[in-house]
């Protein structure tokens, strides 16, 4: 019986990748260890190594091939035990031919894969108000946008420096800062120890001592051992200080759940961080907003916590071409125009509200779409204002629900909006529960397009 | 602390520094070799160099001392009426250790950074006793506008950088300051005070790590006062020789007696030597005592009023360079003259703080955030 050897999965959140180089060719002998092909992915290129011993057959799909999803068949082996192929071993086809027959084959069986697996493409955006009409755009991927938010202001500013696990030599754990040695070097792009405590105080020292640090926290899972330093110290030293001394650090990196990667790396911490003056709380859904917001959080002199998400790393989304391409902080945005209910949302569940809304626009339901993009200082008038339009809201928060960024959005409408509420305000978030690692108790646990429609349904009493 | 040999030698000083500067190569996937012998060895046993001061440095030490010790003393009786509220932790028999360390740096260039126990650490630097005063009253001219305290005060401009009320927390963000220094280039050097207690922190040592493997030019001062709130150090530390901390970071430590101005002044200077040249951090253990509470609060039972009692009457440090002076022939009533100046001043500054006004209620909602979103 063939051996199949499938794209592998390299990392909790990779659904296709590149088939960047194969070191074997059909009728190759190989032993467990041997590397059989080089494989790329958004966040690094890895070996692909052999576990069994055995002869390549078939090549089925060939190097060069692009979004090769996890799972394809990409090429067979014959065991230790049987022969391989007398044809194959005879007369191994050219590689144009392997080309030409794998990369049709690949694509199909990739197709029904990535399309599960792909995650919903941005939709129905209105208009970005901020930016001036005419303006051409780029297709980046937030990680990109990120990345050269980053490099922009280091141009810019001599004090600006990052520092994190990983970010120097090994590119970024998620390759957010990739580049950023080459071009600033050792001096300014700094790997430091596994030592979140320290390195947070170090970075809050740095930033009393007059520079612009930006943090990297592999995840904010990891910031706890941090977050001393970033509430005591970063956030009420100018306060105490009566205004005389200034933090102004990014803390930034992923936050929120991943895939299947279990409860002690699955939190959104939005809540945490929102709760406590002094702080600036940050967490965008597109590359536009993680562009023209990082480089407005490394701008100001207040401290800012910078939420990222994982699963939005890879997506792409268009970005001005502006020179400087610097966004307001604590201005949320009309993602999607509506006139029936108002979907509030920030981060990763943005998307969840523009599909949902997407949906329901099918049912003769209009949705409005708030994102957040700040949420601390939360902007309170764009949530009023269209409360006051569409006299309906939806809370959607990829998060627990007690003390939740929804939970200040219902008592704000309870405060300032309640002669407005047609509706109660109602919230859709995950699952009071730690996130948990199987499969289908994880989809269960999160929050999805689906909850919001249904949530959104019962506010307008459909 | 130094060698004989190396006393003797001081060009082997200036021929033999540490490594320095591995900050800008990134870090090679192979341990570091071994570095050349620092300048600096660890040594216990009290055993600094006495600094050779002059009399008017030596004047201006028990001037020092004598304010910090009065105004602690105000500052208690203040406490005691009401007019300082909350956590007050006083620096009273510890004022050789900071008198020492801050007279041998350069205000302005270096930065300090301590605890809570912070008084103190601010006159050494310079700062106007009034407005420290007005912040522990809580009042509109304290140095933090009223909104810090007695835990919670800094001031840029002499570069102080609190003040920190969480123990150990000093210590990293010092260790970024001194990383600063080296990352601006401006020949600063951070010192940053902990007590005997915070030294048991976690991230006292993953700084240790940075500070080391970075070479920063930081000196971690530890002021050991044998009790951390209530417990003394040999019931929480398993290394009670303090100095020795910093050993499995590579990180030279000294023991310094921290009743002995002279002795602090003497030990730094050498020490300054190697954190100046790009040496990498250095630890100083000062073996000091307080002789009041951990905070007004506290009915220090954990020890004997004999042993408080042994140390003020063997060990004070103003007594002691008080005795130095005389010997070295200044007058008794010159003393005297100087503590009437001393105690002027200390209640001029308690006037002060007394009448100020308090903050304005609009003060409430100011300097949360520096900018308008």
């Amino acid at each position: 019986m063939a051996i199949e050897l499938k794209m592998p999965a390299l990392s909790p959140t990779m659904e296709e990748g590149t088939l960047a180089k194969w070191f074997v060719k059909e009728g190759d002998a190989v032993t467990s260890g041997d590397i059989l092909a080089e494989i790329e992915t958004d966040k690094a290129t890895m070996e692909f190594e052999a576990i069994d011993e055995g002869v390549i057959t078939k090549i089925l799909v060939a190097e060069g091939t692009d979004e090769v999803a996890v799972g394809t068949v990409i090429a067979e082996m014959a065991g230790e035990d049987e022969e391989a192929d007398s044809d194959t071993e005879e007369k191994p086809p050219e590689s144009e031919d392997t080309k030409e027959t794998a990369e049709p084959a690949a694509a199909e069986e990739a197709k029904p894969e990535i399309m599960e697996a792909a995650p919903p493409a941005p939709i129905s955006r209105a208009d970005d108000p901020s930016v001036p009409e005419g303006t051409s755009m780029v297709s980046l991927s937030v990680r990109e946008a990120l990345r050269d938010a980053m490099a922009e202001e280091m141009r810019k500013d001599e004090t600006v420096f990052v520092m994190g696990e990983e970010v120097a030599e090994y590119q970024g754990a998620y390759k957010v800062t990739q580049g950023l040695l080459e071009e600033f070097g050792g001096k300014r792009v700094i790997d430091t120890p596994i030592t979140e405590h320290g390195f947070a105080g170090i970075g809050a020292g740095a930033a009393m001592g007059g520079l612009k640090p930006i943090v990297e926290f592999m995840t904010f899972n990891f910031a706890m051992q941090a977050i001393d330093q970033i509430i005591n110290s970063a956030a009420k030293t100018n306060y105490m200080s009566g205004g005389q001394m200034r933090c102004p650090v990014v803390f930034r990196g992923p936050n929120g759940a991943a895939s299947r990667v279990g409860a002690q790396h699955s939190q959104n911490y939005g809540p945490w961080y929102a709760s406590v003056p002094g702080l600036i709380v940050i967490a965008p859904y597109d590359a536009a907003d993680a562009k023209g917001l990082l480089k407005a959080a490394i701008q100001t002199p207040d401290p800012v916590v910078f939420l990222e998400n994982e699963l939005l790393y890879g997506r792409s989304f268009d970005v001005p071409e502006l020179d400087d391409y610097t966004l307001p902080i604590g201005k949320a945005r009309i993602i999607r125009e509506g006139s029936d209910v108002t979907i509030v949302s920030y981060s990763i569940g943005v998307g969840l509200a523009l599909e949902a809304a997407d949906s329901l626009a099918g049912e003769g339901i209009e949705a409005e779409v708030i994102d957040l993009r700040t949420l601390r200082p939360l902007d309170t008038e764009t949530v009023l204002k269209s409360l006051a339009k569409t006299n309906r809201m939806v809370v959607a928060e990829e998060g627990w629900p007690t003390c939740s960024i929804a939970s200040e959005i219902i008592a704000l409408c309870m405060e300032r909006g309640f002669d407005d509420l047609d509706a109660p305000v109602t919230r859709v978030t995950n699952e009071d529960v730690p996130l948990p690692y199987a499969a289908n108790l994880e989809k269960a646990a999160l929050i999805d397009s689906a909850r919001i429609i249904e949530a959104v349904k019962k506010v307008c009493y459909r | 602390m130094l060698s004989a040999r190396q006393k003797k030698d001081p060009a082997r000083v200036a021929k033999a520094p540490r490594k320095t500067a591995p900050a800008k190569k990134p870090a090679s996937p192979k341990r570091a070799p071994a570095k050349p012998k620092p300048v600096v060895h660890s040594t216990g046993g009290l055993k600094a160099p006495i600094y050779k001061a002059t009399k008017e440095e030596m004047l201006d030490f028990y001037e020092q001392m004598l304010l910090i010790r009065r105004f602690e003393e105000k500052a208690g009786q203040l406490y005691g009426l009401g007019l300082i509220g909350g956590f007050c932790h006083l620096y009273i028999g510890q004022e050789a250790v900071v008198t020492g360390l801050q007279t041998a740096i350069n205000p302005g260039k270096d930065s300090v950074i301590t605890g809570y126990r912070d008084h103190g650490h601010m006159l050494a630097c310079g700062i106007d006793p009034n407005i420290v005063m007005a912040e522990l009253t809580g009042r509109a001219s304290g140095i933090s506008k009223g909104k810090g305290g007695s835990m919670h005060m800094f001031s840029v401009e002499h570069g102080f950088y609190g003040g920190h009320g969480i123990v150990g927390a000093q210590v990293s963000l010092g260790t970024g300051l001194a990383f600063a220094h080296k990352y601006k280039e401006d020949g600063g050097v951070c010192l940053a005070y902990f007590g005997d207690g915070a030294s048991n922190q976690g991230q006292v040592y993953e700084s240790f790590n940075m500070a080391e493997l970075w070479q920063l030019p930081v000196i971690f001062v530890i002021e050991n006062n044998q009790y951390a709130m209530g417990t003394s150090v040999n019931r929480s530390s398993a290394e009670d020789q303090l100095y020795r901390r910093g050993e499995s970071f590579r990180i030279p430590g000294v023991q310094v007696d921290g009743m002995d101005v002279l002795a602090v002044r003497g030990a730094v200077e050498e020490v300054l030597k190697d954190v100046r040249g790009g040496g990498g951090p250095v630890l100083m253990e000062l073996k000091t005592y307080r002789y009041r509470g951990h905070s007004m609060s506290d009915p220090a039972k954990y020890r004997s009023r004999d042993e408080v009692q042994d140390v003020r009457e063997k060990s004070d440090p103003i007594e002691r360079l008080k005795a130095a002076l005389l010997k070295k022939g200044v007058k008794e009533e010159d003393l005297k003259a100087l503590d009437k100046k001393v105690r002027k001043t200390v209640m001029e500054a308690a006037d002060f703080a007394e009448e100020s006004p308090e903050p304005d209620l609009s003060e409430l909602y100011t300097n949360v955030l520096v900018e308008q979103y």
